[in-house]
């Protein structure tokens, strides 16, 4: 059983289809799109699609150049997403996103039964039953894929007078107004920046500093697009950036009154606004997983999962699409995964399908052989150029294993971090991985023994992991293995 | 059942452990902004001996086991916290930390532990007394 019909749940069913796991999808939603079929608020992604590219549309290695598609096996499905943009920008319309996911689900033939809303859980043996309001369902394994489609709102006295974001009215009503943003999140600067050409004055506070990815190096903080209304604050142009807690909102005659306390000591302010707006996030929506015994971590309640997003407290419930950032992985330098995006989750999905037809039915399509001179190139192409690798960094990992009996394996795209803690035949896995100051550099994990030695390779300017010094540097560290 | 964590939640977390005993609950509440959260499976490692890239972690609930070379040294709890060495020195872990049964931590990624540490000099007090006390540990040990 699988449950959602956003991109995560479309990939999840594709690929278990493609392997031959016998599943049902089925969305309380009426058509394929998820959370797309509503947002981002301002009508454009995040997310780019890049129409020309290094590599040719419908390829594999496109995919690092196009993070909105999903990921078929069959090149004819491959790419829809650049086919459905005007030109205007990289970044897809809600609108094109949107149709993106209706065309592939209507291309490959992937089957939901829509307007079903699963309504409960309950333990059937060593599987599941689950209500919905089309009947009940019995399944050894379940997967939710339901996104975080429940708007969140934080304990503050006062906060339910206050629209969430999903409550943004049409941009045009704030003319003139003072709107007051509780948050500094990516949300909280697409409102802002929406605003900018409406509002009289906006006002963004929450305790944390405002991040920017353009400092951060990463997806962590406010992205380039959405930072306008920053350059604004510090050019004096009205944009007020707080660093305050919020103690209180109440209303007024023509509005909001805010108390805050600033986070860095400089006491108490009150803000007479006409708006209050509180982009303070969403969750998902776990129904009764956590009477259920489903853990959850952080205040957006994400489900804790193991590498192969199964929740750590309750085995066979599984996860798909963005929830997937409840598997974080190593984590390493602090820089989350892309999980919570298209195009990190889409792998994911093609990891826990096989994991599924693998563990629960069986299926275990044989793994190609290699021979030992392909080696070297292989890693060292899959490096530069494997979209798995250079949407999730240090997170996914090409692995290769000296099978005893079958020689040189490739195993395929893995969860890292199953790699390095997991027991196995020696092997070798390949990652991208980035640091802080925003250097990109293939690492490797040799296993031997069941003991984990990890590799560092250098950096390139123009990215390109297949130099001699990179040939170079990968042979010496696969000496014990090969 | 363990249920949901709110920041708030957190913040009332973070105020009982001797680490943050010195903040205000303006700071606490900050502090709780900054931080992540994460649940460990038992068994799960959490640093990586050899493997660089890791954080500062403080234990809010559950247990640990330091084991180096595959061979156990001990165990941390509640309050107790890890990973400092590595990102202060920026060396890999000489230990792995895994956790004993379930585990859950408050985070600090490692490049924004010296930031976190020059703004809160409270805690990076506390967390020197704890240094000094596991010195004057090891110090007898030789003795």
């Amino acid at each position: 059983m699988v449950v959602g019909s956003g991109p995560g749940g479309l990939q999840l069913s594709y690929t278990l289809t493609r392997y031959g796991v016998p599943h049902a999808v089925i969305s309380a939603d009426p058509a394929p799109g998820g959370m797309f079929r509503r947002w981002p608020f301002f009508q454009r992604l995040l997310s780019w699609t890049k129409p020309f590219a290094p590599f040719e549309r419908g390829t594999r290695f496109y995919e690092r150049y196009d993070w909105n598609s999903l990921i078929p096996d069959d090149d004819q499905h491959r790419a829809i997403q650049p086919r459905l943009m005007d030109g205007s920008s990289y970044f897809p319309a809600r609108a094109e996103m949107e149709q993106n996911l209706v065309t592939f689900a209507r291309e490959t033939g992937t089957r939901v039964r829509y307007g079903c809303r699963w309504t409960g859980t309950a333990r059937d043996g060593e599987g599941f039953r689950l209500q919905t309001t089309a009947g009940e369902y019995r399944t050894r394994v379940v997967v939710f894929a339901f996104g975080l489609a429940e708007p969140w709102k934080p304990d503050i006295p006062g906060i339910a007078d206050v629209p969430h974001y999903a409550d943004t009215r049409a941009p045009e009503t704030y003319a003139g107004k003072s709107v007051f943003i509780i948050g500094k999140e990516v949300s909280a600067f697409e409102l802002a920046n929406g605003f900018l050409p409406w509002a009289r004055q906006i006002v963004l506070a929450s305790p944390r500093p405002t991040q920017l990815s353009v400092v951060t190096n990463s997806l962590v903080g406010v992205r380039a697009r959405y930072v306008q209304p920053y350059e604004d604050h510090i050019l004096g142009g009205g944009v007020a950036i707080m660093n305050a807690s919020i103690d209180e909102v109440s209303r007024t005659a023509g509005g909001f009154r805010v108390r805050t306390t600033r986070s860095d000591g400089g006491g108490s302010m009150v803000f007479e606004v006409d708006d209050v707006i509180a982009t303070t996030g969403f969750q998902p929506p776990l129904g009764d997983l956590a009477e259920l015994g489903v853990v959850t971590s952080g205040r957006e309640r994400i489900p804790s999962q193991t590498p192969l997003f199964e929740s750590i407290s309750v085995p066979h419930v599984y996860f798909a699409g963005t929830v997937t950032r409840g598997a974080p992985g190593l984590k390493k330098h602090g820089l989350p995964s892309s999980s919570g995006a298209v195009h990190g989750h889409r792998y994911n999905a093609r990891i826990l399908a096989r994991h599924i037809a693998r563990t629960y039915f069986g299926i275990d399509p044989a793994r190609p052989t290699l021979r030992r001179d392909e080696v070297l190139g292989y890693l060292l192409s899959e490096v530069t150029r494997a979209p798995e690798l250079w949407h999730q960094k240090s997170y996914l990992a090409r692995s290769v294993l000296v099978d005893p009996e079958r020689g040189i394996v490739d195993d395929g795209i893995v969860p890292l971090q199953l790699f390095v803690d997991g027991q196995g035949p020696d092997g070798v896995a390949v990652a991208v991985e980035a640091n802080p100051k925003a250097e990109m550099y293939p690492a490797v994990y040799v296993r031997k023994n069941n003991i984990v030695s990890e590799h560092l390779l250098p950096t390139n300017p123009l990215l390109d992991f297949e130099t001699a010094e990179h040939r170079a540097q990968l042979t010496a560290a696969l000496a014990p293995l090969l | 059942m363990p249920m949901a964590t709110t920041r708030d939640e957190l913040s009332d977390k973070l105020s009982n452990l001797s680490l943050f005993a010195d903040l205000s609950a303006a700071e606490l509440e900050s502090v709780a902004h900054i931080v992540d959260e994460r649940r460990f499976a038992e068994g799960e490692r959490i640093l990586r001996q050899g493997l660089s890239g890791s954080g500062f972690y403080i234990i809010l609930a559950g247990e640990a086991i330091i084991r180096i070379d595959g061979k156990d040294y001990g165990k941390l709890g509640r309050g107790d916290f890890f990973g400092e060495i590595s990102v202060l020195l920026g060396d890999p872990p000489v230990a792995d930390i895994v956790a004993a049964r379930e585990l859950h931590c408050a985070i600090i990624p490692g490049p924004a532990l010296e930031p976190f540490m020059v703004a809160h000099p409270q805690v990076m007090f506390r967390m020197l007394v704890s240094e000094a006390r596991k010195l004057r540990t090891a110090t007898s040990w030789r003795s």
